[in-house]
């Protein structure tokens, strides 16, 4: 259904190879792609009018035209122009010194407000501060007994009051994180339809008794084109400060919170990447941008392999690879490196290209835990030379990692692939000569 | 609170319809010339409603073609056309799988779509026409799930079969049908947790369940797919991803009250031609209605005949 944008444009200009100019008609015919492209993303449709004309008069321009590759430039244009719509550079949760700061979030039921209300809290106890949980959702049954839950995770103290006063339940949790020394406190309040005038006054009435510093909208990053008439109510009526963009770890494209900015001016601030409470980033409109044109987002990417990849554990695992003594238990310690940034589907997705993978290309999540398992079933002796692993030896690992002996089989195979590869990466490095007379044990090629 | 349903139900539409005769009165008070705004308009009311580009595209050429073939003569005529055409793509023929004879039925979303509130709406209409109904609590992550089955079940007097927090939700359906059978209940509703169709470890978790299912119940079972209206483009791929792991026979469409039109529903019903048996319209216990495919396609389109 999505295919990579980029791609579609190349094709569009694919034409073009060898010419190096481009005619108007080829902007238009690329237009009408990046209009698909974003209306399949869910971007709202006015917002799409505005920017394909606005892209479509930067593109017809001289620079463009007189470029070697036009194809590129258009590309470029286009990603620039939507990192603007999403405003830009990187917007923070601004808190005033008082204390306790105060953050209100609001939203549409089931935007995910109580599970966003748990992450923030936990991302702002990462930064040092002491937040506390105010339950004002009175109307979904359990509800507050959901956020009780999620605080006892944390060990965050979570108000819940007494009453179906939503307002004055608000009004006492902000006395109790006073009495408690708590410096910030997160009041989440009923999810409720923006049509629903009582209950959009009641948001109102909550603002105006906790003057909290940021209201932040929860918005579902699935949300279609209404999106915006529910932004749009909110701003007028509860008026927030920013956005929260909420289950962002499928694979909707979000461009429902691109319109957002585009047509109420206020920042998207947090991404909700998934399950699990430590879930929660500052968003990077120019990496979302990436990901509505379906064109990866390496910096995540890396900067999540860089987050797992102890710096102590890499200079050691140099120093192996260097005398040549890599063993199984370096190559588990590499599976647990990549398990450690979140689901092989999470990290695809962040891959250029990888909307190129056949269509019913499924990531067998299990693959890494098995191996692992297989690896765990074996002696530390035969993890260190895995030449003693006889049939019986296989039999045994087999039955105690729960795999057949074929699964074995296959994991010793990749490791010792893998081991050949180091030591081919070795030869290589070693040196112009040295690379001239091929590999050791090779027949020499030349 | 206890309106007829008929007002509740036209209270629901109602903000629908106003939100749509802005489109409407675009479309048909600047006259009933067919020019070419008109059919950019109509393209724009359509994209609003999230029938998605590709369908949108579609249906727009092909009204286009038949107001010139069939000399449509004006702009009053091509909206009833595009009503008849909309109803004609979401009346698929299908049981509603909870008033068909008893069954087991499996109520399955992604997050945050309404699955627990229509279950417990659901119940509670179903206990109401005197058939026997046993809830099972298969929500067994999300924190408190648990707690507001229940209070829906008190609301709908229906029996409801738990476990503790984390348990496997197999294994409470299990207890659920094992449950039912003990009762001679002729209407098992099962819960789920909400779970983003990319999880491939999830998926096959709801497929375990399907299997239990499907193992225990003395009924057919059926699975039903919640979906919220304000879904955009992603929904088709939701439905496409839930019908492929577990094969749907329904689909519920929540939060309809609202001034979303759930447009997307008409490509998930082309696609995997499954029938839409209820649509919520409202947060009390009695806000579940019935799919009519001639009021969603008035919806999207507006009133023609004022």
């Amino acid at each position: 259904m999505f295919q990579n944008l980029s791609d579609r444009l190349q094709a569009v200009f694919s034409k073009l190879t060898g010419r190096g100019v481009l005619t108007e008609a080829d902007v238009d015919a690329a237009m009408r792609e990046i209009r698909m492209a974003l209306l399949e993303a869910d971007v709202n449709f006015r917002t799409v009018k505005e920017f394909v004309a606005r892209v479509r008069e930067r593109s017809v321009g001289q620079d463009v035209m007189k470029s070697l590759t036009p194809g590129q430039m258009v590309v470029k244009i286009v990603l620039e122009e939507l990192t603007a719509l999403m405003g830009g550079t990187e917007s923070r949760l601004v808190l005033s010194g008082r204390m306790p700061a105060i953050v209100m979030l609001v939203g549409l039921q089931g935007s995910g407000k109580t599970t966003a209300a748990a992450k923030l809290a936990r991302l702002l106890q990462s930064q040092g501060r002491s937040p506390e949980l105010v339950a004002c959702d009175v109307y979904r049954p359990a509800a507050i007994d959901q956020l009780e839950a999620l605080g006892a995770q944390l060990s965050v103290p979570v108000y819940r009051g007494s009453g179906t006063d939503a307002v004055a339940i608000a009004q006492a949790g902000v006395k109790d994180a006073v009495a408690r020394m708590r410096d910030v406190v997160i009041v989440d309040t009923a999810g409720r339809l923006h049509v629903d005038e009582e209950m959009m006054a009641e948001a109102a009435a909550i603002r105006t008794a906790i003057r909290p510093d940021q209201v932040l909208m929860v918005v579902d990053a699935m949300t279609g084109q209404d999106a915006v008439n529910a932004a749009d109510a909110f701003a007028e009526r509860v008026d927030f400060d920013g956005v929260i963009l909420t289950k962002l770890d499928g694979d909707a494209r979000g461009g429902a919170a691109l319109s957002i900015k585009a047509v109420t001016g206020r920042p998207i601030k947090f991404a909700g990447t998934g399950e699990k409470l430590d879930a929660l980033e500052p968003f990077h409109p120019e990496r979302m941008a990436k990901r509505i044109l379906g064109m990866g987002d390496v910096v995540t990417l890396v900067e999540k392999a860089q987050q797992v990849a102890e710096t102590a554990d890499i200079a050691d695992l140099e120093q192996r690879l260097k005398a040549g003594t890599f063993t199984l238990d370096d190559f588990l310690e590499q599976l647990r490196q990549v398990r450690k940034m979140g689901s092989l589907s999470d990290i695809l997705a962040m891959v250029p290209g990888a909307g190129r993978l056949p269509k019913d290309a499924t990531v067998d999540e299990g693959a890494l835990a098995r191996t692992e398992a297989i690896i765990q079933s074996m002696t530390p002796k035969e993890r260190e030379k895995p030449s003693i692993i006889s049939g019986s030896r296989r039999e045994r690992i087999a039955r105690g990692s729960g795999q057949s002996v074929y699964e074995v089989n296959q994991v010793l195979k990749r490791f010792s692939q893998m081991q050949k590869m180091i030591k081919q990466m070795q030869a290589a490095g070693g040196g112009g000569k040295k690379r001239r007379r091929g590999m050791p044990g090779l027949p020499n090629p030349f | 609170m206890t309106r007829p349903w008929f007002r509740r139900l036209g209270d629901g539409l109602a903000r629908t319809r106003t939100e749509l005769r802005g489109h409407l009165n675009v479309l048909l008070s600047r006259g009933p010339d067919l020019d070419a705004r008109f059919w950019e308009d109509l393209e724009d009311a359509l994209l609003q409603a999230d029938m998605g580009v590709t369908a949108t595209s579609e249906m727009v050429d092909r009204l286009r073609d038949a107001a010139m073939r069939e000399a449509l003569p004006d702009a009053r005529a091509v909206l009833e056309r595009l009503g008849a055409e909309i109803a004609a793509e979401v009346s698929v023929p299908g049981d509603d799988p909870f008033d068909s004879g008893p069954a087991t039925v499996l109520v399955v979303g992604v997050n945050g779509t309404g699955k627990t509130t229509s279950v417990g709406k659901v119940a509670k209409a179903a206990a109401a026409t005197g058939r026997s109904v046993v809830i099972g609590s298969g929500d067994t992550f999300r924190a408190a799930a648990i707690e507001q089955l229940r209070v829906w079940a008190e609301r709908a007097n229906v029996p409801v079969v738990e476990r503790p927090h984390g348990s496997d939700p197999a294994a409470v359906v299990f207890d659920t049908l094992t449950e039912a059978r003990s009762r001679g209940a002729d209407l098992i509703i099962i819960d789920t947790a909400g779970r983003l169709h990319t999880s491939a470890d999830l998926m096959a978790e709801l497929q375990k369940v399907k299997r239990i299912a499907e193992r225990e119940s003395p009924y057919p079972v059926r699975v039903v797919l919640v979906m919220d209206a304000t879904t955009g483009q992603n929904g088709l791929v939701q439905a496409r991803e839930f019908d492929r792991a577990l094969g749907l026979d329904g689909v519920m469409l929540t939060k309809l009250d609202g001034t979303a039109k759930g447009g997307i529903v008409v490509s998930v019903a082309r696609e995997l031609a499954v029938p839409i048996v209820r649509i919520g319209v409202g947060e009390t216990a009695d806000d579940l209605e019935p799919f009519d495919s001639l009021a969603f396609a008035r919806a999207i389109v507006g009133p023609v005949d004022t």
